[in-house]
């Protein structure tokens, strides 16, 4: 509220529009309006975790069997270990490669593919169906085939992340083809617009937000079809240490891992944030 | 394409030779809509002729079809039958000389207001240098200097309007298909566009058909002025012989003006029935 005198101040150096238009003026906002909220919000996030790893710590042991529930420092001394000895290091970025070719491949394939046959009216209702039949289908289940068909190598982990990403992409991506506004088509058919100009100028940007949509969600997929992989046939990669770690009981480990697994997914939850600010830009009128 | 609708009396189809040839000719135009397995007919037995120059304005009451009749002449979907001529050739589809301010907007949401109005010359292949200063010509021309880099949504339903008109004009069009373009400006803003339309009109030898549902608009601006009923049925067809420029205060006291007023509220009142 503090901001309304600044914005008083400032008025002298405001642009005036002809015609009766808004009057822009500088904003003159503290670190307070800027800043507050987030700066609150943090406070409580921090102040959260300390207090569930404090009761999660004092609770362990006297409490709760930590052959079962683990502890935080049992946590971190495994951490430790993993990190010293190099373990830790070499099967995250084992799980990373597998999560980014296969998002990358799955992506790229789903939104080439949805640009080729979602514009095509027929195509797309002939094929509609089928699509919908296989994209229904749990990822998790393809696993066995993919094993079959590609062994248990890195190939099945990044294919399997793959098809959970390309479907989402792909569906997402077309929807946003369908629902692109023909008023605006028609408006480039009225400046003499080609097909061509109709495709780059009205039909992709329109369809962008289908394609991020399609991009942000399909994020987590990737790290689940990679993850999944590594947990049903795999010597290596964050899966193969829970399973691992599990058949030696070492909840330690398991929950170390989960640590980290969670840690990959709040990095690629900001990579969405990132994408999201790019669309935020604008937004459909009808919006 | 042409001729093949037979009663015509041989028409032909490059009708060069018929005397005052207009800019466009509309013969028993007729558009229909399915619906189910029944047609709405939006327009039957449409004939009009606009003359080059001429500031047709098209009065009638909501969903006589007068958008139906502007999205036809503008090429943007064809007849169920009868045909369209521009300039004597049969209208196949849209054309650059034909600008059409369509009711609704068609601003493109991502681009900013610059961009937008810069955009049939962008698409015409010209250089961003001159587009650009041609896009900053008309935008401060419909009042919108300031707000060049604002989105459509961050702009008022007027402004986006005036944006439009913008982006239309950017195209230089010989015909002007303006579709109740002043509906949603205050009276003050919409004097000085209509003030504008006019300077943009006369002398010019552009021809302007202009829908409204404005008597008095009308009046202040039409050399004819049609009223279509149900179905585009034309129920009065006038010449506006008011001398120009018409003061909006002072042409409302000229007994023409009223008599005019009277006749075409009593003809839109008519087709209410
Ligand atoms: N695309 C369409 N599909 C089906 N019916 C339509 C379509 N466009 C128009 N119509 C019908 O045609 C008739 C005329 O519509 P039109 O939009 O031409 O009216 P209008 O005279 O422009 O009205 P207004 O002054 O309210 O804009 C209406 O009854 C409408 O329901
Ligand atoms: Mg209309």
């Amino acid at each position: 509220m503090t901001a309304t005198t600044g914005a008083v101040a400032g008025a002298g150096a405001g642009t005036e529009a002809g015609a009766g238009g808004p009057l822009q003026v500088q904003a003159a906002r503290g670190f307070r309006d800027k800043h507050g909220r987030t700066t609150t919000v943090w406070a409580w996030r921090t102040a959260l975790l300390v207090a569930l790893v404090a009761v999660w710590q004092v609770l362990s042991g006297p409490v709760l069997d930590p052959q079962y529930v683990s502890s935080p420092l049992g946590i971190w001394d495994r951490l430790a270990d993993w990190v010293a000895d190099g373990t830790l290091w070499t099967n995250t970025w084992i799980t990373i490669q597998e999560i980014v070719l296969g998002f990358v491949l799955g992506a790229g394939a789903g939104a080439v593919l949805a640009y080729l046959i979602a514009p095509i009216r027929v195509v797309w209702t002939i094929l509609d169906p089928y699509v919908m039949a296989l994209y229904a289908i749990p990822k998790v289940a393809l696993a066995p085939l993919f094993i079959v068909w590609f062994g248990i190598g890195t190939d099945m982990k990044v294919l399997l992340a793959a098809v959970s990403v390309f479907f989402l992409v792909f569906i997402n991506t077309a929807a946003g083809v369908h629902q692109v506004d023909p008023a605006l088509i028609d408006a480039v058919r009225l400046m003499n617009g080609s097909r061509r100009d109709i495709a780059l100028k009205v039909v992709l940007p329109a369809s962008m937000t289908g394609l991020l949509t399609g991009l942000r969600v399909s994020i987590p997929y990737a790290l689940i079809g990679a993850v999944i992989g590594e947990l049903v046939a795999s010597n290596r990669g964050l899966g193969f240490l829970i399973s691992d770690s599990s058949a030696k009981f070492d909840t330690d480990g398991v929950f170390a891992t989960l640590l980290v697994l969670s840690a990959i997914a709040m990095v690629l939850n900001g990579l969405v944030g990132l994408i999201d600010a790019r669309t935020s830009r604008w937004k459909p009128l009808d919006a | 394409m042409s001729a093949t609708t037979a009663p015509t009396p041989a028409p032909g189809p490059a009708t060069a030779g018929t005397e005052a040839d207009g800019v466009l000719e509309v013969r028993d135009l007729a558009k229909h809509f399915p619906k189910g397995d029944q047609d709405l007919v939006a327009l039957r037995e449409f004939s009009i002729t606009v003359r080059p120059g001429q500031f047709l304005v098209l009065l009638g009451r909501s969903g006589c079809g007068k958008s139906t009749l502007l999205n036809l002449m503008a090429g943007l979907t064809r007849p169920t039958s009868g045909q369209i001529l521009y300039r004597g050739s049969a209208l196949t589809g849209p054309s650059t000389e034909i600008g059409y301010l369509t009711q609704h907007d068609t601003l493109m949401p991502w681009r900013d207001v610059t961009r937008n109005v810069e955009m049939p010359r962008e698409l015409r292949g010209q250089d961003k240098r001159s587009r650009r200063q041609e896009a900053q010509r008309l935008i401060e021309l419909v009042g919108l200097g300031g707000f060049e880099h604002h989105f459509p949504r961050e702009l008022s339903g007027g402004m986006r309007r005036r944006a439009s008109l913008a982006r239309m004009l950017a195209a230089d069009p010989e015909t002007l298909l303006l579709d109740e373009p002043f509906g949603a400006l205050d009276a003050q803003l919409r004097t000085e566009l209509q003030g504008e339309l006019l300077r943009l009109w006369q002398g010019t030898g552009r021809t302007v058909v202009f829908v409204t549902h404005d008597i008095e608009e009308a009046l202040l601006l039409a050399d004819r002025v049609v009223v279509l009923g149900p179905v585009g049925s034309v129920l009065l067809d006038v010449e506006v012989d008011l001398a120009r420029p018409r003061d909006p205060d002072e042409v409302r006291v000229d007994p023409r003006f009223v008599a005019l007023h009277k006749s075409l509220s009593a003809a839109l009142k008519e087709g209410a029935r």
